[in-house]
């Protein structure tokens, strides 16, 4: 944990140097595999949004998606929890493996994945009509989860975890939305943690937020990567620099790039991806 | 140069002229509204002059045309409301499942369909529902309800329910489809299912616009004149059940105006007292939708 703090301040005054992640290069090697995606692709009506998406991302790790805007980095997120096909006139085809099984199967309930594939969206979106608490508890309440029972103590870990308990914990019973911004999406992805899902899928959490808010999800990513497997997407090629341990370059639907994130932001492998990170486009 | 003067001047003129125009009929509409309070105003303080308010408000029953002359309000108001209350028992329930089968479960195609469809019910005219009322419902409803009067409170508050329903539903149902999606896809994200989702984000995060249907579609059913004249009765009647004839306020109105009752005895001035009520009463629940509505569009 402490190397990647390291990188992270490191990342801060020059995004392109030092971003070497010791002991995750250690871990890779023991790795599970958590999600293998093989010729994923997924449409909007006619439209191609992603073509034959193949990588495999690993347990307890960040990885991060960058790529420039509509290069369909949401669209892919959205396919590894079935949330794509919510949209009405989507379709998706390929294989996309979770922990072994194919979520596209028959006979996987998308409701159930959903509960181990959590999601934070770009724009924080705490229930209006809910206090603090009850947004914390919503996903309990709204799978009619028997953890319900342990209401109190689940409100307390899942804002400890997202590092919001010490500034909401007086005021538990006012509206979710009367947080700040930042605030707000701290309280979305403690609403996220509350189900205790395996996987954290966030889309541009920090888009929405200011330098100082964004700093504090970026810390509270790393802690979180401890225990959970977190795919980010993020705009933000200092960002990606700082939080994950691999990175995704998408352009156009295609998947460029994928490797560890400190080669691909100092020696990428393809022309594309170095032009997109030095800035010669997107 | 001075034909673009002159065009300007044509504008400016016609600009002119169509404020003028717009100025007038607000001016009108607010005019034709304060004559038409000061008339109510003035011919309810020349009946206060020779009713108590006590008398109004105390007594229960409405005989004005009777030599024996009471001016209780109450049977009026209680018939008014025996009706409304039918009509949105019937109109809320419906209402609210056509909205929430239009907003969340019908393909965008039915819902073009059927929402105009169902808006088409509220353009009816009501005197065709009155008589639906009194010829058709009422008897149908007499093969089951023994003691169903040919005139009663039942036959014409369902049917105004049922004018009612597109009010309720159509509103409501903008007030669902407003409900941004991104908190239904924060509800899906969290492992919800639909009808969770539903019930416990949707519709509580459209709730106000939905209270303020339901409040707007019974000022309706209060303000309903029609239906209730032609298939309730006209007889005054401070009572709960719903199959004996009773009187609403509007059809006391309606009853009277027909009649020849001279301008200025007491019988005329209730006709202004009625009406003055039945504008409180609905001025009221017109102040609380909006309230409601306001509340609403804040939150969202
Ligand atoms: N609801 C939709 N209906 C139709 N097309 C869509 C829809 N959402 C996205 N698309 C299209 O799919 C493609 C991929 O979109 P996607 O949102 O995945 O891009 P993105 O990489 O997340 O972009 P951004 O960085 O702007 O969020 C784009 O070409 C976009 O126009
Ligand atoms: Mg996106």
């Amino acid at each position: 944990m402490s190397s990647a703090i390291e990188v992270k301040s490191a990342a801060k005054t020059n995004p392109n140097i030092n971003l070497t992640l010791p002991d995750s290069a250690e871990k890779e090697g023991s790795l599970k595999t958590k999600f293998s995606i093989k010729n994923l692709s997924a449409w909007f009506g006619n439209q191609q949004a992603i073509r034959a998406i193949s990588m495999d991302i690993s347990e307890k790790q960040v990885t991060a998606i960058i790529g420039p805007s509509g290069c369909g980095k949401s669209t892919f997120i959205r396919c590894l929890n079935r949330m794509h096909e919510l949209v009405p006139g989507t379709q998706v085809e390929g294989l996309v493996k979770f922990d072994g099984y194919n979520i596209y199967d028959k006979g996987v309930d998308p409701v159930l994945l959903r509960r181990r594939v959590g999601m934070v969206f770009q724009k924080p979106n705490p229930f209006p009509t809910m206090s603090v608490r009850e947004n914390v508890l919503a996903g309990l309440k709204l799978t009619k989860s028997e953890q319900i029972k342990r209401a109190p103590e689940t409100v307390e870990r899942a804002l400890q975890q997202a590092a919001l308990w010490r500034e909401v914990r007086d005021r538990l019973d006012e509206p979710g939305a009367g947080l700040s911004g930042g605030q707000q999406q701290r309280l979305c992805i403690a609403r996220a943690l509350a189900v205790e899902p395996d996987v954290l899928l966030m889309d541009e959490p920090c888009s929405a937020l200011d330098p100082i808010a964004t700093a504090r999800i970026e810390d509270l990513i790393h802690g979180l990567a401890e225990s959970y497997t977190i795919i980010i997407v993020t705009h933000n090629m200092q960002q990606a620099a700082r939080v994950s341990n691999r990175t995704a370059f998408f352009l156009l639907g295609e998947l460029v790039e994928f490797g560890k994130t400190n080669q691909l932001f100092t020696a990428p492998k393809d022309k594309r991806t170095e032009d997109y990170i030095t800035g010669k486009f997107g | 140069m001075r034909r673009t003067e002159k065009s300007k001047r044509a504008t400016s003129f016609r600009e002119r002229l169509v404020e003028f125009g717009l100025l007038g009929s607000g001016v009108l509409s607010i005019f034709t509204t304060v004559a038409i309070l000061t008339v109510l105003a003035f011919e309810t303080v020349g009946f206060f002059q020779e009713v108590t308010f006590a008398e109004f408000f105390g007594d229960t029953q409405w005989t004005p045309l009777f030599s024996d002359k009471h001016f209780g309000i109450w049977p009026l108001i209680g018939g008014t409301f025996l009706t409304s209350l039918i009509a949105v028992a019937v109109a809320l329930p419906l209402g609210l499942l056509a909205a929430v089968y239009l907003s969340e479960f019908a393909r965008e195609s039915v819902r073009k369909a059927v929402k105009p469809a169902l808006e088409v019910l509220a353009g009816v005219p009501t005197i065709v529902y009155g008589y639906f009322a009194l010829v058709f419902i009422t008897p149908l409803l007499q093969k089951f309800i023994p003691g169903l009067a040919g005139f009663n409170a039942l036959s014409p508050g369902i049917v105004m329910g049922i004018m009612i329903i597109p009010m309720i539903s159509s509103l409501s149902e903008d007030a669902l489809h407003a409900v941004p999606a991104t908190l239904k896809e924060g509800s899906y994200a969290l492992g919800a299912g639909r009808l969770a989702t539903i019930f416990r984000v949707t519709i509580p995060s459209a709730f106000s616009g939905i209270v303020a249907s339901v409040i707007l579609a019974t000022s309706r059913a209060i303000g309903e004149t029609m239906i209730v004249a032609i298939a309730a009765g006209q007889q005054p009647r401070l009572t709960l059940d719903p199959r004996v004839p009773i009187e609403t306020m509007t059809a006391y109105i309606v009853q009277i105006s027909l009649g020849d009752t001279p301008t200025g005895t007491i019988e005329y001035k209730t006709i202004f007292v009625v009406g003055a009520s039945l504008f409180a009463i609905t001025f009221v629940m017109n102040i609380l939708s909006q309230r409601i509505a306001r509340r609403f569009r804040g939150k969202i």
